[in-house]
């Protein structure tokens, strides 16, 4: 496959001469790819270019419309009575007094809706409203609804719930326990785990005996959470035709309409969901939430339109962002490098629902083999129960935990080896083409090239471990899927559906179910329409996230849209193009084979001046077969093996990042700052470039967020920094300059090549930053966020040695 | 009905006209503009001042609309990103933040926004420290920054040219 990989790691001479020094506060460096041969570019009209995203105009002038910008005339607002205990059995709810108190409409407990539900079907345990027990702080117990948000408000002090409190469980070493109460009830446990999972592949045995070197390491990574700017939100409406509508702020519609219809019981095919755009995602809007069942319950019960939108800290008690997880690596390798055996144990605090946290759990275990060559491999993975908000998926999905330890501990071994450690990986990395020991299909990889443009374009081997102390560099490299192998809910469908259709005017609508939350998706799809039918990428209208209206797209998770639903789109745009290369073949007296598609023209490709516009062709084809429209779907191809959890781990196709991070310590504060990112990605091909950047750049800041300041901080049972000063994000002042470098690698299944952007760069972030912050101060932070408190604590012990942070140092 | 304080009648100056609207006197600028007044560009993202998403600007000054009371501005000229294009042409920060990509998911977009045309305006030709330090109020999840500050950066150059 070599001879088909395009591989950009050119530098752009533009790029020094535009003054681009580390001083500079903020700066974007674009080295895009100009990797494929120069026909094929030519042969693209929008693939390949940094067009305006079409959705951008809307949002630049405050005219897209949130979930929290809809209004319907006689709108009811609602508001949730939440927990104040951390572990109680719910004696009693009484809203009698709420209900009288004037302005109030409808009031709503468990037990008016007790139907379980999760969004994966192996773990249905959450109920709408408590009905027997709460298991944290903010778990909602009541909902009340009024004509005004205040009232409702107000309204939730006349609930009056006993409770009897039960003991908190509040860590993992706590949930081990077998003395204590279960969150949930067990019968096969004494404790509140929540999932194993034991994997072993090839000979563990065999490989730690091959091995020269044996290295153990323990690491822990501290939970965060994703934070999205817009709050969550829900509009429902249930009309006189017996029908329900939800608009709701998801990154899942199809999962929220499944699992609506099967808690109000209705047929799915009177439940319509629509996602308006998101504003921000990162995996905190992939299921189905509690205010959304409450409104459209509280909908159809009222006949009127109820909206709920969550304050900022109710935002944070619906979390479902990053696990806690304590790790340990034990990896034998020869003196050559090459590991011979690995075996990662992972203890996952799950807070206080299943959410996917059997996915999280397998997932810290699936992708370790996805980057390096490991020929024996086990998997020990433990999620646990606790009284806190429920975790789950975080942009890079259970692997980002994993992906630190793994990438601190190889760095350790490369030093004790005395290899370099840019071309230690090199050296281990997976090939092209291959199959990892745990049964992983790896198409398409450029992560040696990854690798050698981060190292190369940073100086990173002439700087590491030569520097003054306190300035240090790190490399680190990942992968990610391009959308998960199996869907949530078994079934033999496709995974995303697009339908194209071109109007008698010239204009084109691709109708898809996937949700836009600001990664680009509708300007994907768009781009790859435009680029099918050759016309204006503005001349696409996308219309998206509607059950009723789109096909179905399982959703903005697992990086899997521009993969999947893009591939559906190229499918049905095809069909379209199809037939109108049949007219336009017969109007201009061409065979198909030349016919061409760019610009608004269908023309023959080998003479030019022979065209017709294709608004011409689009009104012939329609007068040939009738209305102007085609279905594409995307299934990805069977990739599961024969064991139990085989389903997580498996895509279409892999990413692949490497990060290089430049860090200045302080010595006497401990206070890390990050002087540049450089992050080289394999994105198979970029469909627009400039997404690509943002993309990266995005996952580059949150992955600095992650690795030196945010963390979900508890005090006893209670949250302890539930809003936006206190849970620590980056601003613009702490943002570094970052380099991008978009490598090609034209993924044969991929759309046009391309795979993800949108998870996969922020992983070798984390570790890469940890690697530069050991390289600055000879001293290692073994858990995140590597805060300045940690580096003192680390520099103080360094003098004897290196200190082992098992666990984040209490909190007061 | 409701427990809030009955509705006053008062005439703001939003965008260069006067609109008469009747609202709580409790409410905030932010739930005036968006429940009163159907300006819903403004958005919410704390309402405690921690995220700048409501930021509009009041007399020439970048002000959070969730800490302003609205009966506060009577008599001063509100803003917002519904204004700031003129006869269906955008304002260039606008145009700058929809060429660049610096809206992604769009939800900070109208606060980055305001807070830049109110830097800009008082300040054309801002360095870069000032232009971060201009809109180091405003919190973004998606896009790292590195994209506003170009699209900033861009529309003071165009604002400059006159383009």
């Amino acid at each position: 496959m070599t001879d088909e990989r395009k591989v950009s790691t050119a530098t752009n001479p533009d790029i020094d001469a535009a003054g681009f020094t580390p001083d500079a506060p903020v700066t974007s460096v674009r080295q895009a790819a100009p990797g494929l041969p120069e026909g094929k570019r030519e042969g693209f009209s929008v693939v390949g270019k940094a067009l305006p995203k079409p959705d951008a105009f809307a949002k630049v002038t405050g005219t897209a419309n949130f979930a929290d910008d809809i209004v319907l005339p006689r709108m009811l607002f609602g508001k949730l009575l939440r927990s104040r205990h951390a572990h109680a059995l719910v004696k009693s709810v009484d809203c009698s007094r709420a209900l009288k108190m004037p302005g109030v409409v409808a009031v709503m407990t468990g037990a008016d809706l007790p139907v379980k539900y999760g969004i994966l079907p192996s773990s249905p345990d959450e109920d709408v409203l408590a009905i027997d027990k709460v298991r944290y702080v903010g778990d909602p117990v009541a909902a009340v609804v009024a004509d005004d948000e205040l009232t409702a408000e107000e309204a939730l002090e006349l609930i009056d719930v006993e409770y009897e409190a039960l003991p908190p469980v509040m860590n993992i070493e706590t949930a081990l326990r077998d003395d204590l109460p279960k969150l949930h009830e067990n019968p096969r446990r004494t404790n509140n785990v929540h999932k194993e999972v034991h994997l072993e592949f090839g000979d563990m045995d065999a490989g730690f005996a091959a091995a020269d070197r044996i290295f153990d390491d323990e690491f822990f990574f501290e939970g965060n959470t994703h934070a999205p700017m817009e709050q969550h939100s829900v509009v429902a409406d249930f009309g006189p035709d017996k029908k329900l509508t939800i608009w709701a702020s998801t990154q899942t519609p199809h999962y929220l309409h499944r699992i609506a219809s099967q808690v109000l019981q209705m047929p799915a095919s009177h439940v319509r969901v629509i996602a308006p755009p998101v504003g921000g995602g990162f995996g905190g809007k992939t299921e189905p939430f509690a205010h959304e069942l409450v409104a459209a319950y509280l909908a159809r019960k009222t006949g009127r339109p109820v909206k709920i939108t969550l304050t900022r800290e109710e935002v944070f008690f619906a979390h479902r962002g990053r696990h806690p997880v304590k790790m340990k690596l034990r990896t034998g390798v020869k003196s050559d490098g090459s590991i011979t055996a690995c075996h990662l144990q992972t203890w996952l605090d799950g807070g206080a629902y299943g959410s996917y946290g059997v996915a999280t759990t397998y997932y810290t275990g699936a992708l370790t083999t996805v980057t390096y060559k490991i020929p024996a491999y086990k998997f020990d993975g433990v999620r646990v129960f606790t009284n806190k908000p429920p975790c789950g998926p975080k942009r890079g999905h259970g692997t980002t935990q994993p992906r630190f330890a793994f990438e601190c501990h190889l760095d350790k071994i490369a030093d004790a080896l005395g290899f370099d450690a840019a071309d230690y990986r090199k050296k281990i990395a997976v090939d092209p083409n291959s199959t990892t020991v745990n049964g992983l299909r790896v198409t398409s990889c450029g992560l040696r090239e990854c690798l050698d443009a981060a190292s190369t374009r940073t100086g990173y081997s002439a700087k590491r471990g030569k520097m003054a102390r306190g300035k240090g560099i790190g490399i680190a490299a990942s992968s990610y899927l391009c959308g998960a192998g199996l869907a949530i809910y078994w079934n033999p469908m496709p995974h995303s559906g697009a339908i194209v259709k071109v109007d008698r005017g010239g204009g084109v609508t691709v109708f898809c179910g996937s949700s836009e939350c600001g990664q680009g998706s509708e300007s994907m799809l768009a781009a790859i329409v435009a680029e099918t039918l050759g016309v204006d990428i503005m001349d696409v209208r996308v219309c998206a996230g509607d059950t009723d209206l789109t096909p179905v797209d399982l959703g903005s998770y697992s990086s899997r849209v521009t993969f999947m639903a893009g591939n559906a789109a190229r499918e049905a745009a095809g069909r379209v193009r199809k037939q109108l290369t049949e007219v336009a073949s017969e109007h201009l007296g061409v065979p198909e084979t030349r016919i061409g598609f760019a610009r608004r023209r269908i023309f023959d490709v080998e003479n030019r001046a022979t065209e017709m516009t294709f608004l011409e062709a689009a009104q012939m084809a329609e007068a040939r077969f009738g209305t102007l429209a085609a279905p594409g779907s995307y299934t990805p191809p069977s990739l599961a093996g024969d064991f139990k959890g085989s389903g997580v781990g498996p895509s279409p196709a892999y990413s692949y990042s490497v990060c290089v991070a430049e860090v200045d310590v302080d010595l006497d504060t401990g206070e890390v700052k990050i002087e540049k990112i450089t992050l080289a990605h394999d994105v198979g091909r970029a469909i627009n470039p400039d997404s690509v950047e943002g993309q990266i750049e995005g996952g580059v800041y949150m992955g600095i967020g992650e690795a030196v300041m945010e963390e979900s901080a508890f005090r006893g049972i209670e949250h302890k920094i539930p809003n936006l000063l206190d849970y620590k994000t980056l601003t613009i002042l702490d943002m570094p300059p970052v380099e991008s470098i978009i490598i090609e690698t034209d993924d044969r299944e991929g759309p046009f090549g391309a795979k993800e952007a949108g998870q996969g760069p922020l992983n070798p972030v984390i570790p890469a930053i940890a690697n530069a912050v050991a390289d600055a101060i000879k001293a290692r932070v073994y858990s995140t966020p590597i805060t300045a408190d940690k580096v003192l604590r680390a520099l103080d012990a360094s003098s004897g040695g290196v200190l082992r942070l098992r666990k984040a140092p209490a909190r007061a | 009905m409701s427990i809030a304080p009955a509705k006053i009648l008062a005439r703001l100056h939003i965008n260069g006209a006067d609109v008469e609207c009747a609202f709580n006197p409790n409410k905030t600028l932010l739930e005036v503009l968006r429940e009163d007044v159907n300006l819903t560009g403004t958005k919410h993202g704390c309402e405690m001042g921690h995220c700048g998403a409501c930021t509009v600007i009041v007399d020439g000054d970048a002000v959070l609309s969730c800490l302003a009371l609205a009966v506060e501005t009577i008599g001063h000229d509100v803003r917002t990103v519904e204004g700031l294009a003129e006869g269906g042409e955008l304002h260039p920060v606008q145009r700058a933040f929809a060429a660049t990509g610096g809206a992604q998911c769009g939800y900070c977009t109208p606060g980055f926004i305001m807070s830049a045309v109110a830097l800009l305006e008082r300040n054309p030709r801002a360095s870069r420290a000032e232009t971060m330090q201009a809109l180091s109020g405003n919190l973004c999840r998606c896009t790292g920054y590195t994209k506003i500050i170009e699209a900033v950066e861009s529309a003071a150059a165009d604002m400059q040219s006159g383009a």
